[in-house]
């Protein structure tokens, strides 16, 4: 290792000499690092079959996952139009009279916890369900309507939350006269909270799945360690240090990883594009605008980031585990 | 360039491959190592190379003491010898000249100085117009120089070759030596490991015996 002077006297010579030195080190860096990349990706090339078989691997176990946040996304998306402001409905006794009905509606609009009331006497009840439910000629042959009086009652801003909403449903519930009091919101949060679950489902299959990619992509590259084991010990014999070796076997497992995630963007956002037209028709029988959202631009790039982190990973495991192990002698 | 100051070395099983062996090669000198096999020539190599640690003594490179050198600053050193192998260790999925430029990528040299210096060692040994050909399109002495070419395409002061004629008819081998003494007139020093003593003892260099382990002649002080 040679010295270098700072003083002043010293050549300009060697000064630019080592400037040039850094430069030149940094500029063979980046040679190496191209020369390691197009090396592996061609070496990956050369035996096209194999090569497939490991993205397809990666790529369908990247799919999983992927493809199901996708669909949950989209679940979310259509049911964030249902979160309505909580209601709660008061069915009245069948015994109470219209009158009475209209006394209680009274007294539950002057609470100050409510913002507006609704009644829907049972003869309007009837009238409605007559032309909703396509059930007219049935409902007619009737002697009695089965329906109970009904209050609608929709809580003040300040009373919207689920907590306080339910203790509005315990008080109404109480008043003489209710048969029932039902808070309607309450399907919204069971789907809410079954989505949740499905979203934690989600994150530990794709926990999973993430793990098998990397083993996956660590035994391959372990293989191709083996199968170079003489030229990693030539390498080393004639001064390589163990970046040197390291640098193609992290380039191969970046592109596994790449290459995976790409088939796993193509194949979640095929299998949209064939969902596509029976939802969409699905959707118009409900009267309903939805349509599928893809993974887009930004997902698609996370993904290949994804696979890029886990295919560079799971080869710096298998060549921090075996490159060690090869040394000549 | 060289001192081994009472080395030994013993392997894990038990086998004593070097005892007490010490010598000094001087820069400029080629020396060869001789011995039947299993004498602990190609240990000695090792020793040099880093490849093996020593069980007692110490050995000295280019003025560096190698107990001093951890693993990390191994590549370093080897960057500074050239080796030449009795089985060429050629990477036969390259061509030739990529096993020439080998070690010049290792230290970093830019594409230009590489193709510069891969010519200028493939004209040397005299296999400049193979240079786009893979290796086993090369003879048994052809493969063998493109190994020197790699071992002196870095331009190292020290010049290590282990039986590097081991596989080769008399002819041919003569040519091989000839070419390392070629390397140490223009101020290489040359170490080889070799047991043909018909062919090396017709050189004027210094022989270096070694049986089971110890040094008999050759200890060159001074």
């Amino acid at each position: 290792m040679k010295r270098r002077s700072k003083t002043a006297t010293a050549p300009r010579e060697g000064a630019s000499q080592s400037r040039t030195g850094w430069r030149d080190r940094l500029r063979s860096w980046f040679l190496h690092h191209r020369l390691s990349a197009v090396d592996s990706l061609r070496r990956l090339l050369t035996s096209p079959f194999s090569s497939l078989l490991t993205w397809m691997v990666i790529g369908i176990a990247l799919a999983l996952p992927v493809g199901m946040a996708v669909a949950l996304d989209n679940a979310r998306s259509l049911s964030s139009g249902w979160d309505s402001p909580a209601q709660v409905s008061l069915f009245l006794r069948s015994e109470m009279s219209s009158e009475a009905a209209r006394r209680l509606e009274e007294v539950v609009r002057q609470r100050e916890d409510v913002a507006a009331t609704r009644f829907v006497s049972r003869e309007d009840a009837l009238k409605e369900f007559q032309q909703l439910s396509g059930f007219a000629d049935v409902l007619r042959h009737l002697d009695d309507n089965p329906l109970p009086n009904l209050i609608v009652v929709s809580p003040s801003a300040a009373r919207l939350s689920a907590e306080s909403a339910r203790t509005l449903q315990t008080e109404l519930a109480a008043q003489p006269g209710v048969e029932r009091a039902i808070l309607d919101m309450e399907w919204v949060q069971r789907l809410n909270s079954l989505m949740q679950l499905s979203r934690c489902l989600v994150t530990a299959l794709g926990a999973l799945l993430a793990l098998g990619v990397l083993l996956v992509i660590g035994n391959t590259i372990r293989l191709a360690i083996e199968n170079r084991r003489e030229e990693i010990v030539i390498i080393k014999l004639v001064g390589g240090s163990d970046a040197f070796v390291r640098r193609p076997f992290l380039y191969t497992g970046l592109w596994y990883g790449l290459g995976g995630a790409l088939i796993s963007w193509a194949a979640v956002s095929l299998t949209l594009w064939w969902l596509r037209q029976p939802l969409s028709a699905l959707a118009l029988l409900y009267q309903s605008n939805f349509s599928l959202q893809g993974l887009g631009p930004v997902g698609g790039l996370q993904l290949l980031a994804l696979g890029g982190s886990l295919g560079l990973f799971g080869a710096w495991l298998a060549v921090a585990r075996h490159l060690k192990a090869i040394q000549p002698g | 360039m060289i001192t081994f100051d009472r080395v030994s070395k013993r392997y894990p099983e038990g086998h004593d491959a070097l005892r007490e062996v010490s010598f000094s090669i001087k820069p400029d000198e080629m020396v060869f190592v001789t011995g039947h096999s299993g004498a602990g020539k190609s240990t000695l190599l090792k020793l040099i190379m880093l490849i093996e640690r020593p069980s007692r003594g110490q050995i000295i490179v280019n003025g560096q003491n190698l107990k001093g050198l951890n693993a990390r600053k191994t590549p370093q050193l080897r960057r500074d010898i050239g080796v030449v192998f009795q089985n060429h260790q050629l990477l036969f999925d390259r061509s030739i000249f990529d096993n020439v430029a080998l070690p010049l990528l290792i230290a970093g040299y830019q594409h230009r100085e590489i193709g510069r210096r891969v010519r200028a060692a493939l004209d040397k040994v005299g296999l400049l117009e193979r240079e786009r050909d893979m290796p086993v399109t090369l003879s048994g002495g052809e493969q063998q120089r493109v190994g020197i070419a790699r071992a002196v395409v870095n331009k190292p002061r020290l010049l290590l070759a282990d039986e590097p004629t081991g596989n080769l008819d008399p002819a041919l081998s003569a040519e091989i030596m000839q070419l390392f003494a070629h390397f140490n007139q223009v101020g290489v020093t040359v170490l080889v490991a070799s047991h043909d003593l018909a062919l090396i003892s017709r050189m004027p260099h210094r022989i270096i015996t070694l049986r089971g382990g110890r040094l008999i002649t050759g200890t060159g002080e001074g």
